[in-house]
């Protein structure tokens, strides 16, 4: 029996209680995190913070868990997990390291080789995971170790130098000998007014139809934060050098897989799949294909990040992408991925891995040692999880429920609690 | 003593922007049998949730008294000790442990710091005993059916004492056998001296077993009947709770029926992991067009079974016979396949097969039929908005909007989103299986009305139901099914709840041959 369902009368009060914290919040988060670097750094080091430099490092040292980050969305709202993703990325750079310096191949086709790789490795994880249902914490963790096993075997144990324009996709800024700095401002500036004539466009079409999502002052807030997230970036990295090209295929990734997840029959499938397994089998979803394509996805996305951590070392390494993994998991947490699946935002994972980037190049500022680095990573993603865990309590009204609704275990639990489940009938003869 | 147990007085509970419930008054005698009725969302469970601790005194205004002495619970520990023990309808036992490990979960049977298994299985049997399970203490809960599993509840609560055993729908997912056995032993703990409050919503059953019904309506305290000495009926109680005449139960309807579209044939399945096991037998049925067929049967006769098998396969193994629609053998491997052959299948538990309760009413209602809303793979945002908003509107869904998390309504109007969303899928053949479980008198006339509308459009439904008096109102015909076979039809005209019930529970081996004639 509920009693909620009168509770959101629309009105501006209650506009702001369903204003979606999480979505949003992460971007002030994002920027209060940034705000304390720069007073610490002004105090302790007398230095600011917030520089164009800064920034735009922050975007060059983090862009491959960054990638990782997008996939790995995309593989928790499905309801599963993916270890692999270091490993895989390790042994997609060592080959195209290989393709690229031993078999002398141009950088596209290198690139390509190392993303090709990295699907054919999602084939074979999805397989397991999806039409032969062993859960994805151990398929990928056999996997994590079989690909971290085959890095070394190609590489003999050593390092394989990369050189040339290869190199320039991790930390370059010029395309084709053509300077993008003034191309970084233009498009920021065209890309903030575009967003606030569509968001425009989308809410007068709402309000003719009287489905209003959120108030007009929750609307309007959202709208000027956006507009000003998007036109404060194109500056800053203007006063740089401009978006380095790492930056701008970040940009595409980000806005290509937020479409896919939120415009497409297949990111919508994802979501329904790891939201209700069952009920969204019953509707016609072909949750193993979808699942399958997931992980396909996460090995394409890591090929790419093996390129640009490859790329950004000068040269593959035996040991390359250890931990990003859970690095990468960690950003999809913080970003808002929900613990049983169904919920999380690409853009989400983005500013997740966003905040891990900002904390770990303002404490290395302000001198903190890696031991207490990681010790504070680790307490934002928790915290993180705890901000989810109450926000969803706040949003459900009040009371706790007692019975009935899990509390948290992972997606791969609840799925194995509803596989279990026969229909009702059947279970109870 | 007084001769009332509990006392409440003025109970109002507010939750952000909404009020749960306004000045409730209760008094319930000792050592009787009460019940609490209303609609889907008057208040019943968040009454008992106040009662029993779930809400901590000073979270709600208002007294309770129990036992004479004013109770101020602060958690369900409180409570408990105190003998207020509350069964919910979602039963809290851990399959994977013994029955006697479920009966002290949390209150583990210690001697010297250690758990002592004597102890424990020697009570267990006698609490057994007293609750009538005659099974083995020892016995995996996951093995047994729902019907033992709310018994071993109820010795869970007699191990701590309890005084005030509150049911919430404890026969919701129980067949009428099993139902009566809970309700003879509710009656045993009564004369036991054991006062019981029982939530429910059919009605009979409370008419049979209550000595007094408390009526809830919009979180407020219509009245308090004396079951026997107000001479209370069904009627009587639905109007208090709707607050309103409901003529009938079953809304007027003059069927025009025409051809029979839609056969199946020789259906058998087997179970998904015990290949050997039969589930559904031969099994052969037909739906004319704007038809509302029946199919009725004891739990575990397999009429889910063959719904789901038929519904792309979505249960069972080793499926065979054939399905035609207009003539044309349909060839389903899969949902998908399914849908696109016109068929739906609105499943009977919608909590965890039938929606996102997460998401919201768009992302719900357009989930089967989002194909219809996109192109080459990529969907029309607009479109789900107005589509999903001219459902709700349609099905009369009361949501604030569109983006309202169906986890957040009732029964009722989550029933009604489960029904837009494969209606929205345009199916010809509508299956519901058991489309008002759980939901309220006013919600099910609704319900009733849709499907009404459904047929007048030419479309065929077919219905199963545990209650007999709804597929009796609401059918054009009834199979009935008994341990995976048809035993027989019978016509609107001529059914009655006695030759269902016979059907029902025909010993089939034969009997299902000869009466398919």
């Amino acid at each position: 029996m509920s009693t909620v369902q009168t509770k959101s009368r629309p009105s501006l009060i209650s506009g702001l209680r369903n204003f979606n914290l999480r979505a949003y919040g992460m971007i002030i988060a994002l920027a209060l995190i940034m705000l304390l670097f720069q007073v610490l750094s002004v105090v302790v080091q007398n230095q600011d913070f917030i520089t164009p430099l800064n920034l735009t490092n922050v975007i060059l040292q983090n862009s491959y868990i960054l990638i990782l980050a997008i996939g790995m969305m995309l593989v928790i709202v499905n309801g599963h997990i993916d270890l692999s993703v270091g490993s895989v990325l390790a042994f997609c750079g060592a080959v195209s390291a290989i393709a690229l310096s031993d078999w002398g191949l141009p950088w596209y086709l290198a690139v390509l080789v190392a993303v090709a790789v990295g699907a054919l490795i999602g084939v074979w994880q999805g397989f397991w995971i999806a039409y032969v249902r062993i859960p994805a914490f151990i398929v990928t963790l056999a996997g994590m170790l079989i690909f971290r096993g085959l890095t070394i075997m190609v590489l003999d144990a050593e390092t394989l130098g990369t050189s040339g324009t290869y190199n320039q996709l991790a930390s370059g800024y010029q395309l084709f000998g053509y300077d993008l700095k003034l191309l970084t401002l233009v498009v920021g500036i065209a890309g903030a007014v575009l967003y606030a004539f569509f968001e425009a466009r989308s809410r007068s079409r709402q309000l003719k139809a009287g489905i209003a999502g959120s108030s007009q002052l929750a609307w309007i807030a959202k709208v000027v934060v956006v507009v000003a997230v998007i036109a404060g970036a194109a500056f800053v990295f203007y006063s740089h050098k401009g978006l380095p090209i790492i930056g701008w295929i970040l940009l595409a990734l980000v806005l290509l897989y937020s479409f896919i997840a939120n415009r497409t029959v297949f990111g919508r499938h994802v979501y329904a799949g790891g939201g209700n397994e069952k009920a969204a089998l019953l509707s016609g979803v072909k949750t193993k294909q979808t699942t399958f394509w997931v992980f396909v996805n996460m090995g394409a996305l890591a090929g790419l990040a093996g390129v640009i951590v490859t790329a950004r070392l000068q040269s593959a390494a035996p040991g390359a992408g250890e931990m990003f993994e859970l690095h990468a998991i960690a950003s999809s947490f913080i970003g808002g991925a929900s613990v049983t699946g169904g919920v999380g935002t690409i853009i989400g994972a983005v500013i997740g891995g966003l905040v891990m980037g900002v904390m770990n190049q303002g404490m290395s500022i302000l001198s903190v040692g890696q031991d207490m680095q990681s010790v504070i990573l680790g307490l934002v993603v928790l915290a993180a999880v705890l901000f989810d865990v109450w926000n969803k309590k706040r949003s459900s009204g009040g009371g706790l429920p007692l019975v009935g609704t899990t509390s948290g275990g992972s997606g791969e639990a609840k799925r194995k609690k509803d596989a279990e489940k026969a229909p009702a009938k059947a279970s109870a003869e | 003593m007084s001769e009332d147990i509990l006392r409440m007085r003025g109970i109002t509970k507010r939750f952000p922007g909404v009020l749960a419930l306004s000045g409730v008054d209760m008094r319930v005698k000792r050592a009787t049998i009460h019940a609490l009725v209303g609609e889907n969302g008057a208040g019943k469970s968040t009454l008992m949730k106040v009662l029993s601790g779930v809400y901590a005194h000073g979270d709600f205004e208002g007294e309770i008294e129990f036992e004479g002495r004013p109770a101020r619970f602060r958690n369900i520990r409180d409570s408990e000790s105190a003998g207020v023990v509350i069964i919910h309808q979602e039963l809290a036992l851990v399959g994977e442990l013994s029955i006697a490990e479920n009966i002290f979960l949390g209150n583990e049977q210690k001697s010297g710091g250690f758990i002592s298994w004597a102890k424990t299985n020697t009570e267990a049997s006698r609490l057994m005993k007293q609750v009538g399970l005659q099974d083995n203490p020892q016995t995996l809960v996951e093995k047994i059916g729902v019907g033992k599993q709310q018994l071993v509840e109820i010795a869970k609560a007699l191990s701590k004492n309890v005084k005030l055993l509150i049911l919430d729908e404890p026969t919701a997912a129980l067949n009428d056998t099993d139902s009566e056995n809970l309700l003879d032993l509710l009656r045993a703990l009564r004369d036991e001296g054991v006062t019981c409050i029982i939530i429910s919503h059919k009605l009979g059953e409370v008419l049979s077993v209550a000595d007094s019904i408390t009526v809830l309506r919009d979180g407020q305290t219509i009245e308090t009947l004396a079951t026997e000495a107000d001479g209370v009926t069904q009627d009587r109680l639905i109007k208090s709770m709707v607050g309103r005449d409901l003529e009938h139960l079953y809304p007027p309807h003059e069927p025009t029926i025409g051809e029979v579209f839609f056969e199946v044939k020789d259906w058998t399945v087997h179970h998904p992991d015990q290949r050997e096991r039969v589930i559904v037998n031969n099994a052969e049925i037909n739906v004319a067009r704007g038809e509302i067929v029946g199919l009725a049967g004891l739990m575990g006769a397999g009429r889910t079974e063959f719904a789901m098998s038929v519904f792309g396969r979505s249960w069972g193994s080793d499926i065979s016979g054939t399905v035609t629609l207009d003539g044309k053998r349909l060839r389903i491997r899969s949902v998908p396949e399914a849908i696109e052959a016109g068929l739906a299948y609105a499943t009977e538990d919608r909590k965890h097969y039938g929606l996102h309760l997460d998401y919201d009413l768009r992302e719900n209602f357009t989930l089967p039929g989002l194909s219809k809303l996109s192109k080459y793979g990529v969907v029309d945002q607009h479109g789900i908005n107005a589509v999903s908003e001219r459902l709700r509107t349609e099905f009369g869904v009361k949501a604030p909007s569109v983006y309202s998390l169906a986890g957040n309504l009732s029964g009722g109007n989550q029933q009604k989103i489960v029904l837009g969303k494969w209606v929205f899928t345009e199916p010809e053949l509508l299956i519901l299986d058991e489309p008002t479980r759980g939901i309220d008198v006013g919600a099910k006339y609704e319900i009733y009305e849709l499907i009404h509308k459904l047929v007048d459009q030419g479309k065929g439904v077919l219905m199963i139901s545990s209650e007999l008096p709804e597929l009796l109102g609401m059918c054009d015909r009834i199979y009935a099914m008994s341990a995976g076979h048809i035993t027989g039809q019978v016509d609107r005209a001529n059914a009655t709840q006695e030759e269902l019930m016979r059907l029902m529970t025909l010993e089939t081996a034969s009997g299902g041959e000869e009466l398919r004639q």
